[in-house]
């Protein structure tokens, strides 16, 4: 999953015309022919086992990378600290699964230099490839006491930890609950679906009583992490550093399937990404239901369709009348990296630590739920006080974030890019997802071996 | 002396940035094909590698179709508007038309392919009737799959065929007018002068985009990434050659098997120019 979660809805296509290309991969490979005459290849002194040799500390400015989102933060620090000198680069966090931090830290650790000392990205599996590279510095062996760590939701930082060795710190959480317009449903009589049976059953109400009102949106690359995960559909379940185990065709993935293909058929299911010009045109003010991570309030209710107050509500996510709970997926919620490059260590982890747990950023700018509990509280208690939602938003959250299906891992691959590549540009043509389900898996299943990864099937 | 001193100046000046930024890192490239990730010799296995990768056969025939399209559409549009641009000369309207042909590629190339984003997304084109009429309602109707070869010749003619018209023109500018007087006393129509007269003594020149056009189609790169980037990842963004090629650096941090691509590419380019040249008479004095 290198690519992927797109954290905050950043649209950042760029680069330059077809020639491009070429000057680009000459430009870089006329960078690697000065690097190699440093000895090429090599990196820091990490790699995966956690003997980690901090470089010679020299302290100097602080190199900062952070996406558009987390400018606020960088700039807070800044503010409160003005002893601390800082570089703060703006680049494009990964979105989309630009790859730009990786293919730069490849690069640099070709010149032997240039690598930044803490980095922002909007991807959670980072650590797949920063941690074989020796990017990334170890935190919790001596970097960052036992005490903070302690404060993060429970399994918020598993996407960092490799060999019980933390790598990185979760920014936000994106655990998937249902939003809903509580005026809405209450002027149509309607009640809020517990079940996906009902939440199906609804979809297809609406279909013939309110027909063009939605009930989700199914046209994004996230769709996958958004239905799919919570059905606890074993498409990517990495079994091992570099073992995934992919099955698209059990039942937990063919009812998620049929209920997707039924509302699509009838609708109610957008085949537009939420992030499109023409979903804000057409269907934006025409959203009953959706199902998605904690960040679309604030991102996308209030941010990009400037939603009217009072109207957005948030029920925890259906659950399935078989399944005992109800369960969540996740959506992106980014990272920090700490590099094991750095020569202002203790600069970094002050700040790492800072702009992870503060209450001055992550509860008062953040537009995400903070993975830091404490921060999350008070991120909550901000959210009530902003009079935008309709009842309480922070139960059905906080649930949720303890409701993540653990059996979804974050692997190498995009299954963002995957799912759009393979799914979607045929979902459009017509198909149903019922009907690509082993296509999808073939897709999968060829993707982790390039990467790879030992696929079991 | 001192004018063929300068001469060589000039020269060197660009002899050196070819070999700073063309030969180095072409042979560097070509080092890194043959070798492993320690820098062993490793024969042809980067080749295999890259030849037996799920994404390749399906890169070449996407890259075989464009190749295709635009190939053809380049020679048919580019000498057919040159002959017209050439018609018109006499009537004053050949100078708005060229500046209007070359505005397009005038534009950087990023920015050109950021102009066709927003005329291929019906939301916000200013031709959204047209791709109404077509039956198309959102961006990711418009890029499907199967209209990519045809939307990318679309972006490429857009952005580079004005220049090759220029270009045209210019050497149809160059056929005598004798030779044009004769051929209108023995009878020939605006037609079979095109046909008989000017076309022929254009071959050269129709020869010499069709190997830079080819070579520059080959490399596809940026108009699928971005619309990959775009449509977020719908359009596919190992479309094409390159793309797959900067997937294995940077993806899959396999450095070795992307350089074994981009000599494939470098190959086929050289062989087909070859070709073209051989069959062309490219060389031949005239």
């Amino acid at each position: 999953m290198t690519a992927k979660v797109r954290a905050v809805g950043v649209h950042t296509p760029g680069g330059t015309r077809r020639r491009a290309g070429l000057l680009a991969t000459a430009g870089a490979l006329a960078l690697v022919t000065v690097g190699a005459c440093g000895g090429g290849g090599g990196s820091g002194g990490n790699g995966s086992h956690g003997d980690f040799h901090p470089v010679k500390q020299t302290g100097g400015a602080l190199t900062v990378w952070v996406d558009a989102s987390r400018m606020d933060a960088a700039k807070l620090y800044q503010k409160q600290h003005p002893d601390v000198k800082m570089n703060i680069v703006s680049y494009d966090g990964d979105a989309n699964g630009s790859n730009y931090l990786r293919t730069k830290v490849s690069l640099f650790d070709r010149t032997r230099k240039g690598w930044p000392d803490v980095v922002f990205s909007s991807q959670n599996n980072e650590t797949t490839w920063a941690v074989d590279a020796g990017f990334t510095a170890p935190l919790n062996k001596g970097l960052i006491p036992e005490s903070t760590l302690s404060g993060w939701a429970k399994g918020a930082n598993t996407p960092c930890t490799v060999n019980g060795t933390l790598y990185c710190l979760r920014n936000d959480l994106a655990q998937t609950v249902l939003w809903y317009n509580a005026p809405l449903m209450k002027q149509w009589g309607y009640q809020v679906p517990q079940t996906w049976e009902q939440y199906q059953a609804l979809g297809q109400k609406v279909a013939t009583e309110h027909p063009g009102y939605l009930v989700g949106s199914g046209g994004d690359t996230w769709a996958p992490e958004l239905y799919m995960w919570p059905s606890k559909c074993g498409a990517n379940q990495i079994t091992g550093p570099k073992a995934v185990t992919v099955n698209t065709t059990s039942a937990e993935c063919t009812r998620m399937a049929s209920l997707l293909d039924t509302l699509i058929k009838n609708k109610t299911m957008s085949m537009s990404s939420v992030f499109s010009s023409d979903f804000d045109k057409n269907q934006a003010a025409k959203i009953l239901m959706m199902p998605g991570p904690s960040w679309f309030g604030g991102a996308l209710f209030q941010g990009t369709f400037k939603t009217p107050a009072h109207q957005i509500a948030v029920a925890p996510m259906p659950k399935w009348s078989a399944d005992p709970g109800s369960t969540a997926g996740n959506v992106g919620g980014g990272t920090w990296l700490l590099s094991a490059h750095s020569a202002n260590l203790k600069a970094a982890t002050a700040f790492l630590t800072w702009v992870t747990t503060s209450d001055d950023y992550q509860a008062k700018l953040a537009p995400g739920y903070p993975a830091y509990t404490s921060a999350a509280k008070s991120w909550l208690a901000k959210q009530a006080a902003s009079d935008f939602f309709a009842g309480d938003i922070s139960s059905p959250m906080q649930a949720a974030a303890n409701e993540v299906w653990p059996g979804w891992g974050y692997g190498q691959f995009s299954q963002e890019a995957v799912w759009a590549a393979t799914v979607t540009p045929k979902l459009t043509a017509g198909k149903t997802i019922a009907s690509l389900l082993p296509a999808w898996q073939s897709a999968i299943a060829n993707y982790a071996r390039a990467a790879g990864y030992k696929v079991t099937q | 002396m001192w004018s063929g001193r300068a001469g060589y100046g000039f020269v060197a000046a660009y002899t050196v940035l070819l070999i700073a930024f063309g030969l180095v890192p072409t042979g560097y490239a070509v080092y890194f094909a043959f070798t492993d990730g320690g820098g062993t010799f490793s024969g042809l296995s980067n080749f295999s590698t890259a030849v037996s990768d799920f994404r390749f056969t399906p890169a070449v025939e996407h890259v075989a179709l464009y190749l295709l399209w635009w190939l053809v559409s380049l020679v048919v549009l580019v000498v057919g508007l040159a002959l017209l641009l050439h018609r018109l000369a006499s009537r004053g309207v050949s100078r708005a038309l060229r500046f209007l042909y070359y505005v397009p590629g005038a534009l950087a190339g990023a920015a050109s392919v950021m102009v066709w984003l927003f005329v291929l997304d019906p939301t916000v084109s200013p031709v959204a009737f047209l791709l109404r009429a077509f039956g198309y309602h959102t961006f990711g109707e418009v890029i499907a799959p199967g209209h990519l070869p045809i939307l990318f010749t679309l972006i490429a003619f857009w952005t580079g065929a004005g220049g090759w018209i220029v270009v045209m023109y210019g050497a149809l500018n160059n056929i005598s007018q004798d030779v044009l007087e004769a051929a209108r006393i023995d009878g020939a129509g605006a037609w079979q002068t095109a046909w008989r007269i000017q076309i022929p003594l254009l071959r050269k020149w129709i020869v010499y985009m069709l190997i830079l056009a080819f070579a520059g189609g080959t490399q596809l790169f940026v108009e699928p990434q971005l619309l990959s980037q775009a449509s977020v990842g719908v359009a596919g963004r190992d479309y094409s050659l390159n793309q797959l090629a900067y997937d294995f650096a940077f993806q899959n941090n396999d450095v070795n098997t992307a350089a074994a691509v981009s000599v494939e590419l470098l190959l086929v380019g050289l062989v087909v120019a070859g070709v073209f040249v051989a069959r062309s008479g490219f060389f031949d004095a005239d």
